[in-house]
């Protein structure tokens, strides 16, 4: 044993035990306790142990429950799709267009680094009835009824998502684009390419990688996402965790959040399995 | 913001980009695109302190006179100070807890090999991409299960665990750029292993250590959903805001609130960038 410990296999195990171990009992045990939880049922204070798929039925079955869940897939699509868009110009102008590239960098990050909190509820004032846009328009003289259509829906959680994520996109894109073998470039003008042409067939699928790694940061999260949809989603804005909270929390019924939060962490997972499929096969192709 | 503005479009790096440079001054719609964003990006969070010196409760244009004492009126509410406290104990403690386990285990990724290595790397990052909503529901229900009642230790426990990534990375580039043989140099001339350790590793990446504690900190400092689940009756700050947000009257005063977090979040991790680099440029 004490020799073990002396190899650099043992050293490693050693001291890597501790973080493994710690996220490695709070990963396996709650989702452990969910499970057991997600089979019993309670009523009132009074935790029923007997092993049952009511919850689950009442999951599958829930109208509100299946609408719930997919209008969280469907916003956080969004989300991510908007927000790689929105991010790609700027990852591709840091990695080619500058040499600031960490002024830049520090810049895009900046914002990102208070409060998550904070930032949603500012987003909540800029788009309020009586809020910081109407009130500018109006006072510019550009309308002259506040606009309702800014705050309380699906598009206000896009956006202010969009501007909540875009460092996680930025990044991994602008890792990608910097690792583009410039060589590569050269030789598809030298080989008579367009930009444009450069730009689909060389640069774009190169960047895949990347694209990937920003969406899967930017989807998983958003699908359970809470503070957006409650601040600034209104009743047609809602998402799966306000429903989740709702069990935890008010309605305190456990066994059902249990199984509402594992229904929706294995959506999470397929519809991000299957896209990185998707993404990578999409980007073979056009290679 | 103003430099990069005055910033001409700057040299390209290939010799195809620079064929593009040849031509006649092309409008360089890059830059304004990136402008715009930068815009989009600080616009919406510029405005909570903006407002908090308006002397109005309402956040609407045209603004009213300037004020300081909603920032005053913060001195007052004792509970909020209470939050405080609570939310400085916790990012204590857990930037304190997760830079060791951050230490220990980037230095085992860097330094050594062994298996499950890839394993391990792979499932301390796992806390980043867990949804929020299911860390806090799940670990509340382990955490009662265990009879554990929701106070600051679980809030702290919580944040640890989605602390510990950003620890691991900082700290696995700080001991990316340390020199192993200077390790060596001083167990030859006599060290012992603990010795070399406090002597050599730990000041050249004391900078990584100080970026980890205050980025960790900072982490812990501003998380809300782990914190609402866990916190039970001891409200953290970000906490302490939600429940303030409903209440219209009260709006000003979180403005001011929220003003001075975004100031104090910036400086710590301008300052965590600094330590940060200095590691870096010392290696």
């Amino acid at each position: 044993m004490a020799g073990f410990l002396r190899t650099e296999a043992g050293k490693g195990l050693v001291l890597s035990a501790p973080a493994s171990l710690y996220v490695g009992f709070l990963v396996a045990a709650p989702l452990g306790i969910l499970v057991a939880y997600s089979f019993w049922t309670q009523t009132y204070v009074e935790i029923d142990k007997t092993l049952t798929w009511a919850n689950y039925l009442e999951a599958a079955t829930d109208p509100l429950v299946r609408h719930l869940l997919l209008r969280s897939i469907l916003i956080a699509a969004a989300v991510t799709a908007a927000t790689v868009a929105l991010a790609y110009p700027i990852a591709y102008f840091i990695a080619f267009r500058t040499h600031k590239k960490t002024l830049w960098l520090l810049l895009i990050t900046i914002p990102f680094w208070s409060s998550y909190l904070l930032r949603v509820f500012s987003w909540k004032l800029v788009l309020g009835f009586n809020g910081v846009m109407n009130s500018a328009l109006i006072s510019m003289g550009l309308i002259t009824e506040p606009l309702t259509f800014l705050l309380y829906n699906e598009f206000a959680v896009v956006l202010t998502l969009a501007h909540a994520w875009a460092p996680f996109a930025i990044l991994p894109i602008y890792v990608s684009l910097q690792k583009i073998d410039r060589s590569l470039l050269e030789a598809a003008t030298d080989l008579g390419l367009t930009k444009l042409e450069r730009f689909i067939r060389v640069t774009l699928p190169l960047s895949v990688p990347g694209i990937i790694a920003g969406s899967l940061i930017i989807f998983i999260p958003t699908v359970g996402d809470y503070v957006t949809p409650s601040l600034v989603g209104g009743s047609q804005g809602k998402m799966v965790a306000n429903l989740i909270q709702v069990q935890f929390g008010p309605a305190n019924n456990w066994p059902l959040g249990a199984t509402l939060s594992l229904v929706a962490m294995a959506s999470v997972g397929f519809v991000a399995i299957l896209f990185v499929i998707l993404a990578t096969a999409l980007g073979r192709r056009i290679r | 913001m103003s430099t990069p503005v005055s910033e001409p479009l700057n040299k390209p790096l290939s010799a195809a980009a620079s064929k593009s440079r040849r031509r006649p001054l092309r409008f360089p719609w890059l830059l304004v695109y990136a402008i715009g964003y930068l815009i989009f990006l600080y616009l919406p969070v510029l405005l909570l302190p903006l407002f908090s010196f308006n002397d109005g409760t309402i956040v609407a244009f045209p603004m009213k006179g300037f004020t300081l004492k909603w920032y005053a009126q913060l001195g007052e509410q004792d509970t909020l100070l209470q939050a405080m406290v609570n939310s400085l104990i916790v990012g204590a403690v857990t930037a304190l807890v997760a830079t060791s386990l951050g230490l220990f285990a980037a230095r085992a990724y860097v330094r050594y090999r062994f298996r499950g290595r890839e394993l391990s790397e792979g499932l301390v990052m796992l806390p980043l991409v867990i949804p929020g909503i299911i860390v806090a529901s799940s670990m509340l229900v382990l955490f009662i299960s265990l009879g554990l009642k929701p106070s600051l230790t679980t809030v702290i426990l919580g944040h640890v665990f989605v602390a510990l990534p950003f620890a691991v990375s900082i700290m696995k580039s700080a001991f990316d750029d340390f020199d192993q043989s200077l390790e060596e140099a001083a167990f030859d001339l006599g060290e012992s292993v603990i010795g070399t350790f406090r002597r050599v590793t730990l000041p050249i990446v004391a900078p990584g250590i100080v970026a980890s504690l205050l980025v960790t900190f900072t982490v812990s400092f501003d998380e809300f959903v782990l914190a609402f689940f866990l916190s039970g009756n001891q409200p953290t700050l970000p906490v302490y805001i939600w429940s303030q947000i409903r209440f219209p009257a009260k709006l000003p005063n979180t403005l001011a609130l929220g003003s001075l977090l975004l100031l104090a979040s910036v400086l710590l991790l301008l300052t965590a960038e600094y330590f940060r680099r200095r590691s870096a440029k010392s290696a």
